[in-house]
C-alpha cells in the first residue's frame, strides 16, 4: 500500500513543480502578480511530497519490505540497521529520488531566504528551478521507478555491495549531490537575470552566498569520496580520473572560476558575460555528469547499472536545458562589455586568467573523459585515457595558477600597484625556495616533484599568510577580516595544504606486495612490519580471515594492525584494509592471499602527508562556508539600494 | 555572433553523445578490435586434450583453413555457446579447433563428455600463455585462420546463429573465393 | 567452481583489490618500482576501468606475471608495452599513444588554451584604453 503511495505522490509532486515551472515565469513576463505568488506554495507543495515519497522509500527498507524490488536488490536480512539507511541510495533509483530531494531543499531554501528579492525574479529563479525538479521527477517516473513491486515477495533480498557498507556510503553521495545540485541555484539566478533583462548585477550578490555554499558542499562531496575510496578500496589511491570522478570535478572546476567570477561581477560589475556563462557551465557540466554516470555510454568501476533509454532521456533533458539557456544566452546576454575599467596590471586580469584557466582545465578533462567515445567516432580503435593522461596535462595546466595565487588578493581592483605586491610577497618567495633547498638537502634522493611540492605549498601558503599578517597590520581592529576575506584566506591556505599532500605523498610513498611467513619481520619505508598470524573472525553479516601484524620503527612499537578478507552472506568478498592514520604518515596494510605454509601475501604501503590532501579539502569547505556567511549578501533593505554601480559604462563591444 | 559560440560547441558535444549511445546498443563495451587481423597467427606448440604426449603447432594447421574457439569447462558463457558449436561444427565448412583456455584437463573432459564434443582438435593451454599471444581475454572467443596461416577474422564472446550467418559465414566464404 | 565464483565476482563486485596482491620476487627495490609505475600504466581489460596493478582478474594476474617475466629477460619498458599492444591493441595503454588519431587528444587542451588566451589579450588591451573613472580608489574589497 504504502509503496503505491510513494509513486502517487512522486506523481503529485510532478503536477506541483510543472505548475511552479510554467505560471510564475508566465506571470513574470506579463505582470500578473497573481500568477506570480503561485511560485511559493508551489514549491512548498512540491517538497511535501518529495519529502513523502523519499520518507515512504526509506521506510520501506527500515521495514525490510522485500516486496519492494528496488528493496530486495539492494539490501537483505542480514544488513545491520545502520546501512538500512543509506541504502536507500546505494543504487540508481534510490539515488535519483535523494537528487530530486535535495533540489527541493534548496528550492525551499531559495524561497524561504528570499525575501528581500523582486517578486519577479524570485517568481523566474523558482520558475527555472521547478523546471528542473519535473525533468527529474519525469525521468523517475518513466525510467527509473523506485517503488516498482516484486510479486510475490521476495523472502530475501540481494545485499547492499559490500563496498558500500560503510559510513562513507551515508556522507559522500548526500555531500556531493548537495553540491551538484547547488549550482543549479546559481544556474537559475543567471536564467532568471537573463529572461528579466535585468542589466545590473544586484542578482550577481544575490546568487553568491548560494553559489559559495554549493560550491564547498562539492569540494567537500568530492573530499569524502577520494577518502572513502582510499580507506575501503585496498588500492592505497585517492583519485584515478575515473569517468564518474571526472564527472564531479569537471563542475568543481568550474564552479570555482564561477565564485571568482561573481566576485568580480559584484563588485565591480564587469565580466557579466563570463558569470552568467560560468553559471550555465557549471550547472551542465552537473547534468553532463548524471548522464555519463547513469548512461553506460563509458566504462567506470563507479557506474550505475546502465540503461540507453535512460541515456536519451537525460540527453534530452539536457539538451532541451542547457541548448535552451544557451540560446537565451545568445539573445539576451548584454551586447556591450560594462562594469569599471581596469588596467593590464589588475586584479581583475588576475581573475580573468584565473576564469580562462580553470575552464581550459574543465574542457580537458572532458576532453579525455569522453575521448573514448571520440576515438571510436573516428575509427582509431578503442583509445584508454587515464591517469598518465590526466596526471600529466592537469598539473600543467594548474602551474599558472599556483604561481598568480598569491597575487590575487595584493593586486587592487582596476589598477594593482605591482611595486608593492611584489614587496609583500618576496618573503614567501624566499621562504618557498628555501624550503624546496632545505628539503633537498634533507632528502638528497627527493624526486624533483617532491620538491616543486614543497614550494609550491610554501608559496601559496606563505602568500595567503603575508596577506593575512598585512590586514592585520593595516586594517582597523573590529574590521580586519571580512567574512569574505576570511574565506578567501582558508580557501587558499586549503589550497596550499592540498598542494603538500598531492605532491609529496606522490613523490614519496611506498608500496609493497610481500609474502610473509608467521613471525616473519620485513622493512617497507623504514619501518619494521612484523607478521604474527591469521585468524578467522565473525561479523554480524560477514565471516573474515584477520591478519595480525605489529608494526615497529626500531624497537618501539608504534601499531598493531588487523587487515581482513570478509565474505559476506551474498556470497561477496571484501578486503577491508588497516589504516594508522597520523598528521604526517599513514600506514595501510591489505591481506591478500595463503600462499600455503601458513605464509601469507600482503601488500603494504607508507604514504607521507597523504591526510594533507583532505584536510586541504576539509580548508577550502571551510572557506566557501564562510566567504557565504557575509553579511553583506543578506541584507533586508531593498534590493534596489545596493545594485552595484554600474554607471558609465566602458564603450567597449563585448 | 560571438554570443551563439556557446550554443554550437554544446550542440557538437550532445552530437558526440547521441554517437556514443547509438555505438553503446550496438557494440558491446568490453569489446576490444584486435590488432591480429590480417597478420600471422602467433607461433604455439600446445598438447592435445585427449594425447597429451603429441603436441600441435602452428605450422602444422598451414594449408586448410581453421577456426580456433577458446572456451573452458568453468567458462559461463561457453554453455551458452556450445549447443550453437554443436550445431554448426560442420556447417561451417573449416575444421574446428578448441583451446581448452586456463582450464583443468580432465574438469574438460567431464565437461566435454557432459555436454558434447563439437571440435576435430582439441589443443590445450593451461598457463594462458598461447591466449596471451592470441590477445584472448575472456572466454568465449573464436578466430578465423586462413590457409597461410593469417587470421582474418576474431569474434569476441558466444558465437550466435545470428553472428555466424552475419559475420561468420561471409568471412569464411571469402576465404574460398580467394 | 572456485574460479567461476572468481569471475562471476570480479565482473560484478569488480572492486576487490586483495587479490590483486601479487608478491613477486624482484631483485631490488628499483626492480619493483619500476613494476609498480608500469603496472599502473597498463589497463586491466576484462575490468570496468582499473589497471593491472590493482585487478584481481585471472587475467590481469597473467599479464602481471607477463611483465614481470618479460622485465626479468631484460626487456625495456617499451617493449614491453609494444609486446601487449600488439596483442591487446592500444587499449591496454592508459597513456594514450601520440599518433593521428590523439592528436587532438594531446595538442586539443593547449590549442585551446592558446584561443582562450589570444581572446583574453585581445579583452586586455580594449579595457585598458578605456579611461579608469576619477574617483575609484581601487579599494581592497
Amino acid at each position: 500500500m504504502l509503496p503505491e503511495l510513494g509513486q502517487f505522490a512522486l506523481i503529485l509532486a510532478l503536477l506541483l513543480a510543472a505548475v511552479q515551472c510554467t505560471l510564475p515565469l508566465y506571470g513574470a513576463w506579463r505582470g500578473n502578480t497573481t500568477l506570480v505568488s503561485i511560485a511559493r506554495p508551489a514549491v512548498a507543495g512540491q517538497a511535501v511530497f518529495v519529502v513523502l515519497a523519499f520518507g515512504i522509500l526509506t521506510w520501506a527498507f527500515l521495514t525490510q519490505d522485500f516486496s519492494v524490488a528496488y528493496v530486495a536488490q539492494n539490501s537483505n536480512l542480514s544488513l545491520p540497521w545502520y546501512y538500512r539507511f543509506p541504502a536507500v541510495w546505494g543504487a540508481h533509483e534510490g539515488s535519483l529520488l535523494l537528487w530530486i530531494l535535495i533540489l527541493n531543499v534548496w528550492t525551499v531554501a531559495v524561497a524561504a531566504f528570499s525575501r528581500h528579492l523582486p517578486d519577479a525574479t524570485m517568481a523566474r529563479v523558482l520558475g527555472v528551478l521547478g523546471f528542473i525538479s519535473c525533468g527529474f521527477l519525469l525521468f523517475t517516473l518513466l525510467t527509473s521507478n523506485p517503488f516498482l513491486r516484486h510479486l510475490p515477495a521476495l523472502p530475501d533480498g540481494n545485499d547492499l555491495n559490500p563496498i558500500l557498507q560503510d559510513p562513507g556510503l551515508i556522507m559522500h553521495p548526500p555531500m556531493l549531490y548537495t553540491g551538484y545540485v547547488g549550482f543549479s541555484v546559481a544556474f537559475a539566478f543567471a536564467i532568471a537575470a537573463l529572461l528579466g533583462g535585468e542589466l545590473d548585477v544586484a542578482w550577481v550578490r544575490w546568487a553568491r552566498p548560494w553559489t559559495n555554499v554549493a560550491w564547498a558542499f562539492l569540494t567537500l562531496g568530492i573530499t569524502l569520496g577520494s577518502w572513502w575510496a582510499y580507506y575501503v578500496l585496498g588500492w592505497g589511491g585517492w583519485w584515478f580520473w575515473d569517468p564518474v570522478e571526472n564527472a564531479s570535478f569537471m563542475p568543481w572546476l568550474v564552479g570555482t572560476a564561477l565564485i571568482h567570477s561573481q566576485a568580480v561581477t559584484e563588485k565591480r560589475g564587469s565580466f557579466r558575460a563570463w558569470t552568467l556563462l560560468l553559471s550555465i557551465f557549471a550547472f551542465s557540466l552537473s547534468l553532463l555528469g548524471t548522464f555519463l554516470v547513469r548512461s553506460g555510454v563509458l566504462t567506470s568501476v563507479h557506474a550505475f547499472a546502465s540503461d540507453p533509454r535512460r541515456g536519451i532521456f537525460i540527453l534530452v533533458f539536457l539538451g532541451i536545458v542547457v541548448g535552451g539557456s544557451l540560446l537565451i544566452y545568445a539573445l539576451r546576454a548584454p551586447k556591450v562589455a560594462g562594469g569599471k575599467a581596469f588596467r593590464l596590471l589588475s586584479r581583475e586580469t588576475l581573475l580573468l586568467v584565473n576564469n580562462l584557466m580553470f575552464v581550459c582545465a574543465a574542457a580537458m578533462v572532458l576532453l579525455g573523459t569522453l575521448y573514448p567515445i571520440i576515438g571510436d567516432m573516428l575509427g582509431v580503435g578503442r583509445i584508454s585515457v587515464g591517469p598518465p593522461y590526466f596526471g600529466f596535462v592537469f598539473p600543467l595546466l594548474m602551474l599558472p595558477v599556483v604561481l598568480l595565487i598569491p597575487f590575487g588578493p595584493f593586486f587592487r581592483w582596476a589598477m594593482a600597484d605591482w611595486g608593492a605586491a611584489w614587496r609583500s610577497l618576496r618573503p614567501a618567495l624566499i621562504l618557498a625556495l628555501a624550503a624546496a633547498i632545505a628539503a633537498a638537502l634533507i632528502f638528497p634522493h627527493a624526486p624533483l616533484r617532491a620538491l616543486a611540492g614543497v614550494a609550491a605549498t610554501f608559496w601559496v601558503g606563505g602568500g595567503i599568510v603575508a596577506y593575512a599578517l598585512r590586514r592585520w597590520r593595516e586594517a582597523p581592529a573590529g574590521r580586519r577580516y571580512t567574512p569574505e576575506m576570511l574565506g578567501m584566506i582558508l580557501a587558499h591556505f586549503g589550497l596550499a595544504v592540498f598542494l603538500a599532500g598531492v605532491l609529496i605523498t606522490g613523490a614519496t610513498s611506498v608500496e609493497r606486495d610481500l609474502g610473509f611467513a608467521p613471525n616473519q619481520t620485513q622493512q617497507v619505508g623504514g619501518l619494521d612490519f612484523r607478521f604474527i598470524g591469521v585468524s578467522r573472525v565473525q561479523g554480524p553479516n560477514y565471516l573474515a580471515d584477520q591478519g595480525t601484524i605489529e608494526v615497529r620503527d626500531g624497537d618501539r612499537l608504534v601499531t598493531t594492525m588487523h587487515p581482513q578478507k570478509r565474505q559476506y552472506a551474498g556470497q561477496q568478498m571484501q578486503s577491508k584494509s588497516d589504516i594508522d592514520g597520523g598528521v604526517f604518515r599513514d600506514i595501510y596494510v591489505a591481506l591478500g592471499d595463503p600462499l600455503g605454509d601458513k605464509a601469507w601475501g600482503v601488500r603494504i604501503y607508507v604514504k607521507p602527508f597523504v591526510r594533507w590532501i583532505w584536510a586541504g579539502g576539509l580548508f577550502m569547505l571551510f572557506g566557501g562556508l564562510t566567504a557565504a556567511a557575509d553579511r553583506r549578501f543578506h541584507a533586508k533593505r531593498a534590493a534596489m539600494d545596493e545594485t552595484a554601480p554600474d554607471a558609465a559604462p566602458a564603450q567597449v563591444p563585448a | 555572433m560571438s554570443r551563439l559560440l556557446p550554443f554550437f560547441g554544446f550542440v557538437l558535444l550532445v552530437a558526440l553523445l547521441v554517437f556514443g549511445l547509438r555505438w553503446n546498443r550496438t557494440h558491446d563495451m568490453n569489446w576490444v578490435p584486435s590488432p591480429l587481423i590480417d597478420k600471422p597467427a602467433p607461433e604455439f606448440t600446445l598438447p592435445l586434450l585427449y594425447d597429451s604426449a603429441k603436441t600441435v603447432d602452428r605450422k602444422d594447421l598451414l594449408g586448410k583453413p581453421w577456426l580456433l574457439n577458446v572456451f573452458g569447462s568453468w567458462c559461463v558463457t561457453c554453455q551458452d555457446e556450445h549447443p550453437v558449436l554443436m550445431a554448426y561444427a560442420k556447417k561451417f565448412g573449416v575444421r574446428l579447433i578448441g583451446l581448452n583456455w586456463k582450464d583443468d584437463p580432465d574438469t574438460a573432459k567431464r565437461w566435454l563428455a557432459r555436454f558434447g564434443n563439437p571440435y576435430d582438435t582439441i589443443l590445450v593451454d593451461t598457463d594462458g600463455k598461447a591466449g596471451i599471444d592470441f590477445g584472448v581475454y575472456g572466454a568465449p572467443e573464436t578466430f578465423l585462420v586462413d590457409a597461410q596461416g593469417v587470421v582474418r577474422y576474431k569474434h569476441i564472446g558466444n558465437l550466435t546463429p545470428e553472428s555466424i550467418d552475419r559475420e561468420l559465414k561471409p568471412a569464411i566464404a571469402r576465404l574460398r573465393t580467394e | 567452481m572456485k574460479r567461476l565464483v572468481l569471475i562471476i565476482v570480479v565482473l560484478l563486485a569488480g572492486l576487490n583489490a586483495a587479490f590483486a596482491i601479487d608478491p613477486l620476487p624482484f631483485k631490488d627495490r628499483a626492480e619493483e618500482v619500476r613494476f609498480q609505475n608500469l603496472t599502473r600504466q597498463l589497463r586491466c581489460l576484462v575490468c570496468q576501468n582499473q589497471d593491472l596493478a590493482d585487478s584481481d582478474a585471472d587475467l590481469a594476474k597473467d599479464l602481471r606475471r607477463q611483465v614481470f617475466q618479460m622485465m626479468q629477460e631484460g626487456k625495456t619498458d617499451d617493449q614491453i608495452k609494444q609486446y601487449l599492444v600488439s596483442r591487446y591493441n592500444d587499449f591496454v595503454l592508459y597513456d594514450p599513444p601520440l599518433h593521428a588519431g590523439t592528436w587532438l587528444l594531446w595538442f586539443g587542451p593547449f590549442a585551446f588554451l592558446a584561443l582562450g588566451a589570444f581572446v583574453v589579450l585581445r579583452i586586455l588591451r580594449q579595457r585598458a584604453r578605456a579611461p579608469l573613472p576619477p574617483t575609484d580608489s581601487g579599494e581592497d574589497w
